[in-house]
């Protein structure tokens, strides 16, 4: 089942065309990796997704983007979108609440009150992002004050928390120890079972690990798009994957 | 090969810095002697007359003895009046500005306009409030009238210094919040106005003190010589009556009533002052603890 479509996605930042036509699927329980150099558009992908490219006061976008079968358009609820879609950022933002405001803040922002609930929910998702255990005695403490490592998965236990039925992890590793990256590598994979993940990353060696597609971009344009097996063999299709892949560009 | 051993050189160097620090004192002291001199000036002059009930007495004999209630209770009222018209719509508008409208030359246009506004003279204001609110909205000289005078004048400042906060508030924290899904408001509520929210009451603050001691605005729209009041009353004035305020008071003693003591004068300027103290030392008061609950 496919959960995203993306058709001709045409994306400018003050009339210099970023996107030069961009189309793939996300489809149901798979993790689809995009890899490619600096500038190739990889952020600005997923700011269409979740449509915070709205923030974006010189954005214009053209093409089509659906979700579960459903157009996105100017009278889509985008709340309703961004909930649908986790986002995980590269840069580590801790809100100016405590650990557990932090993780709360979407569920009170769709309308969840219940203490018991919120809870439960600050626990799973924190226990998920491998954080629980390093702040379950502080929960009370600002986000802003654990450190950037701990920060960057207090963002994605914060993703988690409104039930994403797709997540987008945007370099969700680059403040993270390795040992702490492999356990959370390892909770996506369980989570696969459950949702699509979207997983834009630099490091190939990631990608290759935990991705069953992968689509590599370069500036503004998909290269190639297939199993991960195939993109990482010695034959993809387009000799710059190759090339990229085995660190000779880049 | 460098060396740190002192020469001429680095002498020289050492000496330039000193000269430097010292002038940069130098100019502090300069700032600092006339304020000093100013309140010392003042409380000597006023010693006679500063008293519990000077502060709570009607001025009597034709302005020359007695005290200074009804002038006080009179600044209250008008600063508490424009503050509650200028704050609330100067800081929504600010939140308008900056977390709603677009980056276009119309919006940049608004933005220069209330900055040359906020650098408008008081007595421009004056005007303003005579042919607006006294003539052509009927007012007539009220305290309403000198009340929203003052918020005309206040407003483009408070709009201002919000702008200021708001966009001290990192953009990051927005971003994250809209990842969330919270919306625009949402995002406002809980997390930009309560991160911006010392700064803006700096900027509030700023003008209660400006509020409280402009003389032309009030003058023109509103605020009387002399004006009887019942003394057992907190709330001597309707809206449509003209009232008496510190600032006129002083103007009037100082310059249009012959014969008045040295001391009362002075003492009401000692009033005015320890009134702007009181507020803004209560701002810092209010600021420190919002600052310290929403750390970050």
């Amino acid at each position: 089942m496919i959960r995203i479509e993306v058709r001709d996605l045409r994306l400018s930042y003050a009339g210099r065309e970023v996107l030069h036509g961009v189309s793939f699927d996300l489809r149901s329980n798979e993790i689809l990796s995009i890899i490619g150099p600096a500038q190739a558009g990889k952020t600005t992908i997923l700011r269409c997704l979740n449509r915070t490219i709205d923030f974006v006061p010189d954005a214009r976008m053209s093409g089509g983007i659906s979700v579960d079968g459903e157009a996105l358009n100017g009278r889509t609820d985008v709340e309703a979108l961004r909930r649908k879609i986790g986002m995980v950022t590269p840069l580590p933002v801790g809100l100016p609440l405590s650990v557990r405001d932090n993780v709360a803040f979407a569920p009170r922002c769709a309308g969840v009150s219940n203490r018991a609930e919120l809870d439960g929910i600050v626990e799973q998702c924190l226990r998920r992002a491998m954080l629980w255990d390093e702040v379950k005695d502080r929960l009370s403490i600002e986000g802003t004050k654990l450190s950037g490592g701990q920060q960057q998965r207090l963002t994605l236990a914060r993703a988690l928390s409104h039930r994403p039925e797709i997540l987008c992890l945007d370099e969700f590793s680059i403040a993270i120890d390795p040992v702490t990256t492999m356990r959370i590598e390892e909770v996506l994979k369980e989570l696969r079972n459950e949702i699509s993940i979207i997983l834009v990353t630099n490091l190939t060696q990631q990608a290759r690990r935990l991705a069953d597609r992968t689509m590599f971009l370069m500036k503004g344009e998909v290269v190639e798009l297939a199993e991960t097996s195939v993109v990482f063999s010695d034959t993809p299709s387009d000799r710059r994957t190759y090339d990229y892949a085995n660190g000779k560009f880049g | 090969m460098s060396r740190f051993a002192s020469t001429p050189a680095v002498e020289a160097k050492l000496r330039r810095e000193a000269a430097a620090g010292a002038i940069f004192l130098g100019m502090l002291i300069l700032i600092l002697l006339p304020l000093f001199a100013i309140v010392a000036y003042l409380l000597w002059q006023a010693a006679p007359s500063l008293n519990w009930r000077f502060l709570f007495s009607a001025p009597t004999h034709g302005m020359r003895e007695g005290g200074v209630w009804p002038a006080f209770i009179g600044t209250l009222y008008l600063v508490t009046l424009s503050l509650a018209v200028a704050a609330p719509i100067g800081v929504l508008a600010a939140v308008y500005l900056t977390e709603y409208a677009r980056d276009n030359w119309f919006n940049r246009a608004v933005n220069m306009a209330v900055l040359n506004l906020a650098g408008v003279p008081s007595i421009v204001h004056a005007l303003f409030g005579l042919g607006a609110f006294v003539y052509a909205a009927r007012l007539g000289y009220s305290v309403l009238a000198a009340s929203l005078t003052l918020a005309i004048m206040t407003m483009p400042v408070i709009i201002a210094s919000t702008r200021q906060a708001l966009l001290s508030v990192p953009h990051n924290f927005r971003e994250a919040c809209w990842n969330l899904g919270a919306s625009r408001l949402q995002t406002i509520r809980t997390i930009v106005l309560p991160n911006a929210i010392s700064g803006i009451l700096t900027g509030i603050i700023l003008q209660v003190s400006r509020a409280a001691g402009e003389t032309a605005p009030i003058m023109f729209t509103g605020a009387v010589f002399y004006k009887a009041i019942d003394p057992g009353t907190l709330f001597p004035y309707a809206l449509d009556e003209q009232c008496m305020a510190l600032s006129m008071h002083l103007y009037t003693l100082s310059t249009q009533t012959p014969g008045v003591a040295a001391s009362i004068p002075n003492a009401t300027a000692v009033l005015l002052l320890a009134l702007v103290f009181l507020v803004n030392s209560a701002a810092i008061g209010l600021r420190t603890i919002l600052r310290s609950r929403g750390k970050w």
